[in-house]
This record gives C-alpha cells, sequence and structure tokens, in this order.
C-alpha cells in the first residue's frame, strides 16, 4: 500500500513536470516559430527597445526554455527574485510569478478563485452522482416502463446539450422569468445564503449533462449484472430483493462509474470553464480564460498546475476508492 | 459507451410455423450475408436510430448546399438589415426576434443580419470540424492502438502511457491554448480558416486516445485468436496478418466509436467558438451565436433559442445514430 502510494505519488510528479513543460512549449514556443516577440506583447506595441530589453532580462524571457522552466520550479518551492530594468523585486514561496498584464502576484489570484471552482465542482459531482445513479438503477429495474424511456429520453437530451445553452436557459427562466434567483455569485464568507443561491443553478446545469451519462451507464451496467448467475444465487438463497440489489449489484455496478469518474475529472475541468462562463462565475476557469485571450502565461501556468494537480489528486482518490469497493483489486 | 435507448418491447413472440419459414428464409440468405449487410438490416428496423440518421443526412446536405439555400431565400449571412432594430435597445422589432415572412427565424440584434442564413453557414464549421477531427482521431487512434497491441513491449508501455496522460489531461483547457496561440497566417491559410485548420488538428489529437486504447483491447485479444495463429503457422508475415487478419476485425468497433465521437466534437467547436477562441467574426458558427446571444436572454431570448436548438437537434441526430449502428454491429445484441 505505501509502495503504491509512492510510486503514484512520483508518477503524478512526473506528470506535473510534463504538463508545465507542455504549457512552456505551448506560450513559447510556438509564438517564437511564428515569430512574434513576447517581451514586446507584454510592454505593449509602442514600448521602447530599452523598456523591452528590461522585461526581458528582468522575466528571463532571454534564457533557454529549459532554464526557464527550472527557475518557475525553483519559483515555486523557494521563492524566486526578480531583477533587472533598474529594480528587483523579491517574491516569496510559492512564488508562481507575476500576471504579465495586471503585475497581481500569481498565488493569491489562485488561492482566491481555487474555492470558487471547488465547490462549483464538488456540488455538481453529488448532485449528478446521485441523481444519475438512482435515475439509472431504477431505469434498469423498470426496463421498458414509461419511467425507463421517460429517464433515459431526458438523459439523451441531456448528453447532447451544451452547457452553456443549458446554463442560458435556466437563467433566463429561473432568474429573468421566475425571479427565483438573482443569478449573482456572492462569496461564502459575505453571506451562506446568497453563496448558495447563486451556486444552485451552476450546479444542476453542471450536473445534468454527467447524470445523463451516468444513468444511460449505470442503467447498462446494471442490466448486465442482473443476468449474472451470482444475482440468480443471490435470489434463490432467499436473499430479500433489497439486499440483492443493494448489496450484491450495486458494488458490481459501482467499478466501472468510479472508472469513469477518474477520467472525466479533467473533463471537468472544461465543464468548470463553459458554466464558469455562462454563469459569470469568478472561478480558475473564468481567470485562465482570459489570462488565454491576454497570453498571459504566469496566470496560465498556475491555474493549470493548480487544476491538473487535483485531477491527479482526485484520481488517486478514485484508484484508493476502488479497492474499497471491489475486493478482488490489489493496490500493488 | 452507453445504454440503447429503447429495448426490444414486448414484442408477441413468432409462432411456430412463423418461425420455420423465418428459418429457411435465413438458410437460403445465409451465403453472402457479410457483417455490414447484417448490420444494415438490423439498422433499417430501428426507427429512432433511422430518423437520426435521416436528419444528419439532411443535415449534411444543408450544409454543403449553404449558399444556394441563401440565396434562394434572398438572404445573406452577413448583410445588415439595421432598418429592422429598435434604435433605443439594439434588439429586433416585432415579436420573437423579428421573425417575419423574409427572415424566418428572425434577425440578429444590433446589427439585424439573418438567422437562419448564419445558422446554415455555421452547420458547415460545426459539420467540418466534427468530421474531420473525428477523422484526425481515428487515423492516429488506430495506427498508434493496432501497434501497441500487436507489438506490445516497449511500444505499447509508450503508447499506453500517453494515452493515460492524455485522457487525465484537462483537455478543454489545452485546447483553448493550442488554439489560441497559433498565428494569424498559416500555410497559406488566413483568418478564420486556420482557427478551422488548427480546431481539426487539435480537436482530432486529444481525441485520438478514446479511440486508440478500444482499439489496442481488440487488437491484444484478436491477435492470440486461432485464426491469427493459423494464417501465423501458414507463414504468413507480419504486415499480413495485420492489414489482412487484424484490421478487417477491427472495422465494427472503430465505426461505432468514430460516429460517437463526432457529437463530442461538434460539442467541442461550438464551446471554442462560445469561449472566443474558434472561429473569427464574421464567420458565423453556433457556438458564437451563442455567445452573443448571452448579453440578450432577457431582451432578445429566440437569439439564444436558435443556435442552441441548433446544436442540439444536430447532436441529438448523431448519437441516436450512433446508438443504432452500435447496436447494429454488435455482434452480442440479439434482437
Amino acid at each position: 500500500m505505501l509502495a503504491y502510494l509512492i510510486r503514484r505519488l512520483f508518477a503524478a510528479v512526473v506528470m506535473l513536470v510534463v504538463i508545465v513543460m507542455v504549457v512552456f512549449g505551448i506560450f513559447f514556443l510556438i509564438p517564437k516559430w511564428a515569430g512574434v516577440d513576447i517581451a514586446l506583447s507584454f510592454v505593449g506595441k509602442q514600448a521602447d527597445p530599452a523598456a523591452v530589453e528590461g522585461v526581458r532580462e528582468k522575466l528571463g524571457l532571454g534564457d533557454p526554455i529549459y532554464a526557464q522552466v527550472w527557475e518557475f520550479f525553483k519559483g515555486i518551492f523557494a521563492g524566486r527574485t526578480y531583477t533587472g530594468g533598474g529594480d528587483s523585486i523579491q517574491c516569496a514561496a510559492p512564488c508562481f510569478g507575476y500576471s504579465f498584464r495586471s503585475e497581481q502576484a500569481v498565488w493569491p489570484v489562485l488561492t482566491d478563485r481555487f474555492p470558487v471552482t471547488l465547490a462549483l465542482a464538488l456540488g455538481a459531482a453529488v448532485l449528478w452522482l446521485i441523481l444519475g445513479v438512482s435515475a439509472g438503477v431504477l431505469s434498469a429495474l423498470k426496463r421498458g416502463s414509461l419511467w425507463d424511456r421517460g429517464a433515459m429520453v431526458i438523459a439523451l437530451s441531456g448528453v447532447s446539450l451544451p452547457i452553456y445553452f443549458t446554463g442560458m436557459v435556466a437563467l433566463s427562466i429561473f432568474v429573468y422569468g421566475l425571479d427565483l434567483f438573482d443569478g449573482q455569485f456572492v462569496p461564502l464568507d459575505e453571506s451562506f445564503s446568497g453563496w448558495f443561491g447563486g451556486m444552485i443553478l451552476p450546479w444542476i446545469t453542471l450536473a445534468f449533462l454527467y447524470a445523463a451519462m451516468y444513468a444511460r451507464i449505470t442503467r447498462a451496467t446494471m442490466l448486465e449484472i442482473l443476468g449474472e448467475d451470482y444475482i440468480r444465487t443471490a435470489r434463490a438463497k432467499g436473499l430479500k430483493e433489497r439486499t440483492v440489489i443493494g448489496k450484491h449489484a450495486m458494488r458490481s455496478t459501482m467499478t466501472p462509474l468510479l472508472t469513469m469518474l477518474g477520467m472525466d475529472l479533467g473533463a471537468l475541468i472544461g465543464g468548470a470553464i463553459l458554466t464558469e462562463t455562462a454563469f459569470n462565475l469568478p472561478g480558475l476557469g473564468q481567470a485562465v480564460l482570459n489570462a488565454i485571450k491576454n497570453q498571459d502565461l504566469p496566470i496560465i501556468l498556475g491555474v493549470t498546475l493548480i487544476t491538473s494537480l487535483a485531477v491527479l489528486v482526485a484520481n488517486l482518490v478514485v484508484d484508493i476508492l476502488y479497492a474499497v469497493i471491489d475486493p478482488r483489486v490489489r493496490l500493488t | 459507451m452507453t445504454a440503447p435507448l429503447h429495448e426490444p418491447t414486448a414484442e408477441a413472440a413468432p409462432s411456430p410455423a412463423e418461425e420455420a419459414t423465418v428459418a429457411t428464409a435465413d438458410a437460403k440468405a445465409v451465403q453472402g450475408r457479410s457483417l455490414g449487410r447484417i448490420a444494415w438490416e438490423r439498422l433499417k428496423r430501428d426507427k429512432l436510430a433511422l430518423s437520426g440518421g435521416i436528419v444528419v443526412l439532411l443535415l449534411v446536405l444543408v450544409a454543403l448546399f449553404a449558399p444556394m439555400i441563401t440565396s434562394i431565400l434572398g438572404q445573406d449571412p452577413n448583410e445588415y438589415h439595421e432598418n429592422l432594430i429598435d434604435p433605443l435597445f439594439g434588439t429586433p422589432t416585432g415579436s420573437l426576434g423579428g421573425i417575419s415572412g423574409e427572415h424566418l427565424l428572425g434577425v440578429e440584434p444590433v446589427n439585424g443580419r439573418d438567422i437562419l442564413a448564419r445558422i446554415l453557414y455555421g452547420a458547415r464549421i460545426s459539420l467540418l470540424v466534427g468530421f474531420l477531427s473525428a477523422v484526425v482521431a481515428v487515423i492516429l487512434g488506430t495506427v498508434l492502438g493496432i501497434l501497441a497491441g500487436f507489438f506490445g513491449g516497449w511500444v505499447d508501455s509508450v503508447v499506453s502511457r500517453v494515452m493515460d496522460g492524455l485522457l487525465a489531461f484537462p483537455q478543454l483547457l489545452f485546447i483553448i491554448a493550442l488554439v489560441s496561440v497559433m498565428p494569424n497566417d498559416l500555410l497559406g491559410l488566413t483568418g478564420s480558416n486556420v482557427r478551422v485548420f488548427v480546431m481539426i488538428l487539435v480537436i482530432g489529437f486529444f481525441g485520438w486516445p478514446y479511440i486508440g486504447r478500444v482499439v489496442r483491447g481488440q487488437t491484444l485479444s484478436l491477435r492470440e485468436r486461432e485464426y491469427v495463429e493459423a494464417a501465423r503457422s501458414l507463414g504468413a508475415g507480419r504486415l499480413y496478418i495485420l492489414f489482412k487478419e487484424l484490421l478487417p476485425n477491427l472495422v465494427a468497433p472503430i465505426v461505432v466509436y468514430t460516429t460517437m465521437m463526432i457529437p463530442t466534437n461538434i460539442l467541442t467547436e461550438a464551446a471554442l467558438s462560445f469561449l472566443g477562441v474558434g472561429v473569427k467574426p464574421p464567420t458565423a458558427s453556433w457556438g458564437q451565436m451563442l455567445s452573443s446571444a448571452i448579453d440578450y436572454y432577457e431582451s432578445d431570448p429566440m437569439y439564444m433559442v436558435v443556435p442552441g436548438l441548433a446544436i442540439f437537434i444536430t447532436v441529438l441526430a448523431f448519437n441516436l445514430f450512433g446508438d443504432g449502428v452500435r447496436d447494429a454491429l454488435d455482434p452480442k445484441a440479439s434482437r
């Protein structure tokens, strides 16, 4: 178990390094190849050459890529000092650098926005697991019934709707039409009810897509498992139907669902970007989208690292849950 | 990926006499019934899948002939009709977003461009990117999946690690990043064409692991089958086994995953355009229309509903058709 954890953590670190190098590659090599000077895009179009040189020196943009990647990692653990252009700035660890555009430090931006995205993703995940799995199980048990068909039609529509369109329709019905919520984001430390009211539509919107997918998978898996011999054996032993479904069938149904959950976490970040845009939530997704439009590399690097780290940690949790649910799985 | 929408309902069991005639008919037809033929027979009986397929076909035709259709309707996707706009609010005059005999789906706020014409032209972008990026993903996924499954060893380890890595990536983030840093001129292409080209490549690149995993798994199990061993014992070379023995048996899963991938890719293209990193204005695209509609969801809801429904209907049709194709090609499906 310990050896497994260490190996997984090592793999996660390798993955993070690869991700940082890919992001550096995207934002440094492609513009270089296209003939765009990054220092120039930082200072502005009509900057004098001395200022451009100052920026280049200060941010180390003239150094080779590997040196820049190294400086970046060193900054996270040990802090970093920017010198050049006549002054020097001390950036304490964890230093993710300064935004190219607003010249704000990146780390506080990340810590400000991470909770919003985390709350969005976690709330939606809880909602979709409860809704999707129960709808799928009910459909499988009442196969062919009106409920089954209705649920599956809704589920198929759910996987065919773009999140942001669902979000806009939800906004125009519940906020503008019925005036049930005010559709504004309120920070959690200001008012819980305000925060909850602002998050409920984004949660439902994001969860709807995934609930639909999970309902379809749960139904298919459950149907397959109900045909297995061990279910017949359990019934033949005279176990209550509740025990047969709830304990024996559910346990096997959960395994493929967990696999999916692990794979969907990466995609969930995409869903969060779209949901945050549709509902104007101040989360990481919104921050990174603005940063990408402005080619603001430090923010993009920071957000990518934090979200990738979250995805990797969540995947590790999923894998450990695997062993808990399925006794045949050994973590070695 | 998912369950068939509708299970075989309580169809009356055929009487013994009917069964007998069916059996003889089957016996006659046995020679020359290829997998494609069996699948087509099954697909024909699946009404939902068939209607999905018809909608897909119509959409393809609409996209191909968009310029002709719009010129017959007397509209142009980029022509302004500012006389139809309320100068005070910037929204279309008239009810339901300015629907009239001339503008069948109304006009856009502010500049009054014809929505139907823009939807028709938007279909071209959606389908083009959806199809071609699926092609890119299928080619990459099939080649790498077969190589990994067939050769095993370090080839397999490398390909599998790369696939795991790509699947765990926050993909949309990287697609946005890649599309947004691309220069404005590339390989002789300019403007929106660059974006379309880059979107096809990037979406295809992030899609191949889904197909690659399936192909690898299938190849792994197929290469141990007796018929492959028989071919090998007869002295068949690696290439012969790859192309003549393995590939034909991989066609079914590849077709299934391709039909399922197209709607996902269409949604990704729409999402990119919605986020402002897709095609550039004034080129019409559904996602972009939705993103400008976000400011008018109170005053002109029709502007948001039309492109939203266009995406929904397209993706739904592809999903229905894809489900049907999967059921038809699945040898385990007993209908």
